[in-house]
């Protein structure tokens, strides 16, 4: 087993306790923003597709690596962008209508 | 500045980005800080992906600059979606992710593959295994989302021992794959039995279970992408995929105790095809109705009303009619809440986004424990486009198939109105003694057009109270 491993572990286990606390905190009338926040904050799998498609190795590599980029980026790009229109639309009773 | 520094700051703003999505998330626990949330997760985001573009192992920036217009161009239109349509959407996304984290998966194991430990190809053969079975049931799932494919579930005899089988020989695939790595040409085949066991792990769930497919599948996304950031030894993915990870298992569980389903269950269980329900001893059972009219003069003559949304309402986009109506009655000083149960719509939290896009405050959507224990002192409960999820037998009658389900407590209101097409029962086939009892009124008709001429009602020739 690569030493790696265990140190990754470490971080997994951290991060899901993490995750896990700071979930189960989150208001349910917010539950649909919170599933495209987290898709969009997951599609920073694009760090990685930069790095693969980047580094140029075999063409297999580059293509493949370019197709994760887009796909990524996509869920990035629309996560945040739906996220933020969501929560625009929760206002209270207070907030005035334009 | 030396490698070893440059590498050392991308690092560092690697860290930082983790700081943004942990407090992005921790901000959503109230909508008053939820934008800030957002703020934190983007700039965290775009910081990582700066950083990334400096690396130096990255030197052809071409291919990546098109990918980034090309994603960047689908991205934009899916975040601009109608929210009706956010759950087909998120589906949608959950293919993408667990795509591109399937794929760089796949890149790593051809680049790799000479000098490829047996620690490395099981890390590798299971994050494409997970990353390709979420891809394509995604897919199916966003496909049964938006009707394309048939929303009933769609079973034959022996289906799991099928699907079973399908994922065992993935994962035999795999092991073959950890013991004899020269067979490279094994890792293809994987590749596609994976993708096929994805697509029929989702195609026999009916759409009345998607709340809890779709938080699941968001759970394999996060996790796929966790293992690949054990595979690249990246620490940004292991969190961020954990984050997501559990928010999708989080959410899982919230939906299957909201049906009260296992997860075995919501699996393998194909809900909502042959319910032989109780039905049978039903007897010639009277209903009583009511016209619009009548149910304005009782809702303008209540204090305390409460509205129980489904998605039938979202269906028949009555949501803003509905607005309508809670300015109606609130102008008259009657105390208007929404009642919310936990799968009213098609995704967790659904029904909140379609009430609020139709700017209904959300201080008035309740959830369901809250508005149950409310109920017994409101007036008028109004309920408009759902069915199941106000069904007493889930209470009371031990032989439905929903029984043990938590449901909204409507029929302890004083009255209870609803309004429906007609008496046919609702989409899992189930009968509700709801509608037989002495203080419900039926008003028969199209969501929108009936909560339409009660809004007219209410504004003509209404007395007030």
């Amino acid at each position: 087993m690569p030493a790696d491993f265990l140190s990754n572990l470490y971080v997994f286990i951290l991060a899901g306790f993490i995750g896990f606390e700071v979930i189960k905190r989150v208001s349910p009338l917010l539950h649909t923003p919170l599933m495209s926040l987290t898709n969009a904050l997951d599609a920073i799998v694009v760090v990685a597709a930069i790095i693969i498609a980047g580094r140029h190795e075999t063409r297999l590599s580059t293509v493949l690596g370019a197709v994760a980029v887009a796909a990524s980026f996509s869920n990035m790009v629309g996560g945040f962008l739906i996220t933020d229109r969501m929560l625009r639309m929760f206002k209270t009773g207070k907030t005035k209508k334009p | 500045m030396s490698a070893l520094a440059l590498q050392q700051l991308i690092d560092s703003t690697y860290i930082v980005a983790v700081v943004g999505f942990i407090l992005s998330l921790k901000w959503l626990s109230s909508p008053v800080s939820a934008k800030r949330g957002v703020l934190a997760g983007e700039i965290g985001a775009a910081l990582a992906v700066i950083a990334t573009l400096a690396n130096p192992e990255v030197v052809q920036y071409k291919w990546i600059i098109i990918a980034l217009a090309i994603g960047a161009g689908i991205g934009i239109p899916l975040g601009l979606v109608h929210m009706t349509a956010v759950p087909q959407r998120t589906a949608l996304s959950h293919a993408f992710g667990a795509l591109s984290a399937s794929i760089i998966g796949i890149a790593e194991y051809y680049v790799a593959t000479p000098n490829l430990t047996k620690f490395g190809m099981a890390e590798i053969g299971l994050e494409v295994i997970i990353g390709s079975l979420t891809f394509t049931g995604s897919v199916i799932a966003a496909g049964k989302l938006q009707e394309i494919l048939p929303q009933r579930p769609i079973t034959y005899k022996g289906q799991n021992v099928v699907s079973l089988s399908v994922l065992g020989a993935a994962i035999l695939l795999m092991i073959a794959l950890c013991i004899h790595p020269d067979y490279t040409y094994l890792f293809p085949i994987m590749v596609v039995v994976a993708l096929i066991f994805g697509i029929l792990l989702v195609t026999p769930i009916g759409g009345a279970d998607m709340p809890t497919v779709i938080s699941l599948l968001n759970s394999y996304a996060g996790f796929s992408a966790s293992l690949l950031g054990f595979v690249l030894n990246s620490k940004v993915l292991v969190v961020a995929g954990a984050l997501d990870g559990s928010s999708g298992f989080i959410l899982s569980v919230i939906m299957c105790k909201a049906m009260n389903r296992s997860f075995t269950n919501v699996m393998f269980g194909a809900f909502g095809q042959v319910q032989a329900s109780s039905a049978a001893v039903e007897e010639a059972r009277t209903v009583r109705s009511a016209t619009a009219e009548e149910a304005a003069s009782i809702l303008s003559a209540a204090s305390k009303v409460a509205i129980v949304p489904g998605y039938g309402m979202a269906v028949a986009q009555a949501q803003h009619k509905v607005r309508e109506l809670y300015d109606a009655l609130t102008k008259k000083g009657v105390d208007v809440r929404f009642g919310i149960h936990p799968v009213a719509g098609r995704m967790p939290g659904h029904m909140n986004v379609l009430l609020a896009e139709a700017d209904i405050p959300y201080d008035r959507l309740i959830e369901m424990d809250d508005m149950n224990s409310d109920l017994p002192q409101t007036d008028v409960a109004l309920i408009i486009g759902a069915n199941d999820v106000t069904n007493p037998a889930a209470r009371t009658d031990t032989g439905s198939p929903i029984y043990g389900m938590p449901i909204l407590d409507v029929d302890k209101a004083r009255t209870v109105m609803v309004i429906k097409r007609s008496m046919n029962p609702g989409f899992a086939g189930i009968d509700n003694p709801l509608y037989y009892l002495d203080k419900t009124l039926m008003l028969f008709g199209d969501a929108k057009g009936f909560v339409g001429d009660i809004v007219r009602e209410l504004s003509g020739g209404g007395s007030g109270h």
